[in-house]
């Protein structure tokens, strides 16, 4: 006798139980929306449950918090909605059927494969570590190479330490916080190389993390060569010069292990599978102002649509992203016309990438450029519409601009720009 | 004693310079742009502090690690002794988040707390 495959049918399907799906969760939730979200861990929370250290929610909650914490948090907030959770299962495959319609197939250990129709799918998968194959680091493969994001879940979450002596390859967040982490528990961080003239880290992060424990920073340097068979024994490090490295004037660091935190990348395969179009400058999803991809139903927030510099501002997208959501499920016509938006100098991208017009939309931005004297413009159909100085301009952080329905009306292209004004000390 | 710190307080991150005097107390401050450049390089000569975290182990199969924190900022000084000591604790369940883990740490007043419920 075959057996037919369970379906379960519902208003919205969240994939990924991170800050992101959490938060966009509680909102469809509490408007009586019946939202599953679905996670392959077995607990919500996502990397957040990882990053033990504090320095979330100052934004979103008005104090301080640990990842956990946030993380719990934001669970309380979605189960007490009303949200439903499928945990230890992961999404296999979503697809529009012919109804309109989307399909999830979801395969856990506990209830083998399960098929889910939603109404709607809200993307909140995050991101995934770019690894040293990424960047292309010659030399051997010994043990001992991990992204910074996996050494902290063997240290966080396992209680397993990586090695007893560490070079950490980037200056990312992820790796200052690694470096502190790292002597915290008994292991010698010897260097902290980053290809970049600048930090890409936050301030805090390189005080607390790095001048605290007299951890040298290395600019404009790149690990040039691994070294070990079995087990990595060391690396040399080079100067850049014109962003190729100077081999005269390399230099050799004995360690056992090597962090990378080199950058993030959305994990979007289920969502390309799906026929969602990828903007290349964010390997994110292409969204209009109501977060919602090419394909009708299928929203994006988070990590996965672009990568954040605070948890804070992805729970906060996802909470607008699923306010669209409703909108869509009370029958609005996501057909109505938009218009394009697009990132001009000095910007790498805008997220959304379209408005409706009058509509009071957020944009967020990376900047491409370091400056103390930023000035953040938009044009509409060539002619300015709105402006704001941005002291502290850094490829690190994340800017936003928040413009009004009245401001949005008129033909032609949105573009926002970024520029350096003269300085005013 | 001169030494050169970055203030934390905003973005800008003030090189400051501080010409500090154990002796007396006296703290001179300049590259500063804001009074709050003097506090924080006052703060960081006299009594410096972070907030640490850490996680300790527990009894529980199902998360056999509890991470934990101090509920204010802890004295620098003593954070190795504090990780040290963290670190030989077992906890068990039931406990919730914010329950206190460790009361008066190092006897400083300041409780180390749990940043994540452990479910008996």
């Amino acid at each position: 006798m075959m057996e037919t495959i369970q379906t379960t049918t519902i208003d919205v399907a969240v994939i990924g139980a991170g800050a992101a799906g959490l938060s966009a969760a509680a909102v469809t939730a509490a408007a009586g929306r019946s939202t599953v979200v679905i996670d392959r861990e077995g607990m919500t929370g996502g990397i957040l449950r990882q990053c033990i250290h504090n320095g979330f929610g100052l934004r979103y909650f008005k104090e301080e918090l640990t990842g956990p914490e946030f993380a719990q948090r934001m669970f309380v907030k979605a189960r007490d909605a009303g949200a439903r959770f499928q945990l230890d299962a992961t999404v296999t495959e979503l697809k529009k059927l012919e109804d309109g319609k989307l399909q999830l197939q979801v395969l856990s250990a506990k209830d083998g494969v399960q098929l889910i129709e939603a109404r709607a799918v809200v993307l909140a998968m995050g991101c995934r570590e770019r690894n040293r194959g990424n960047i292309a680091t010659p030399g051997t493969r010994p043990a001992g190479v991990f992204t910074a994001g996996s050494a902290q879940k063997l240290l966080n979450i396992e209680g397993r330490l990586p090695g007893t002596s560490a070079v950490i390859v980037g200056s990312g967040d992820i790796g200052l916080i690694m470096a502190r982490r790292l002597r915290w528990s008994g292991i010698e961080v010897k260097a902290v190389v980053e290809i970049m003239p600048y930090p890409s880290g936050l301030t805090r992060n390189i005080v607390q993390c790095l001048h605290d424990f007299n951890i040298p920073l290395w600019l404009e340097h790149s690990v040039v060569r691994i070294y070990g068979k079995d087990r990595v024994e060391g690396v040399d490090v080079a100067p850049l010069v014109n962003g190729m490295p100077d081999m005269e004037k390399k230099f050799h660091i004995d360690c056992d292990t090597l962090l990378f935190s080199v950058g993030l990348i959305p994990e979007n395969e289920l969502a390309v599978n799906a026929g969602v179009q990828l903007n290349p400058a964010t390997g994110g999803a292409m969204v209009d102002a109501n977060y919602e991809t090419n394909v009708p139903g299928i929203f994006s927030a988070g990590n996965v649509l672009h990568v954040h510099d605070l948890v804070d501002f992805v729970a906060e997208e996802a909470a607008r992203a699923a306010a669209m959501v409703l909108k869509r499920l009370d029958g609005e016509d996501a057909a109505a016309t938009t218009q394009p938006a697009t990132a001009g100098a000095n910007l790498k991208y805008v997220v959304p990438n379209s408005f409706f017009p009058g509509r009071r939309t957020v944009f967020s931005f990376r900047p491409l450029i370091v400056t103390d004297n930023g000035l953040l413009t938009a044009t509409l159909g060539g002619k300015e519409i709105w402006r704001k100085r941005v002291p502290f301009v850094r490829p690190a952080e994340m800017l936003t601009a928040e413009l009004d329905g009245a401001l949005l009306t008129g033909d032609g292209e949105l573009v926002f720009k970024l520029e350096k004004e003269a300085s005013h000390d | 004693m001169i030494k050169n710190l970055i203030c934390i307080n905003c973005p800008r991150g003030c090189h400051l310079t501080v010409d500090y005097s154990p002796e007396t107390g006296a703290c001179t401050v300049t590259g500063n742009h804001c009074p709050r450049g003097v506090s924080y390089a006052t703060q960081e000569m006299t009594d410096p502090r972070r907030t640490v975290t850490a996680v300790v182990r527990t009894t529980s199969a199902a998360l056999p690690l509890l991470p934990v924190r101090t509920a204010k900022e802890f004295p620098k000084p003593l954070i190795p002794k504090l990780l040290n000591y963290l670190y030989t604790l077992t906890v068990q369940p039931p406990l919730a988040m914010g329950d206190v883990v460790l009361p008066n740490a190092m006897d400083t007043g300041i409780d180390v707390i749990a940043t994540e419920p452990l479910e008996g």
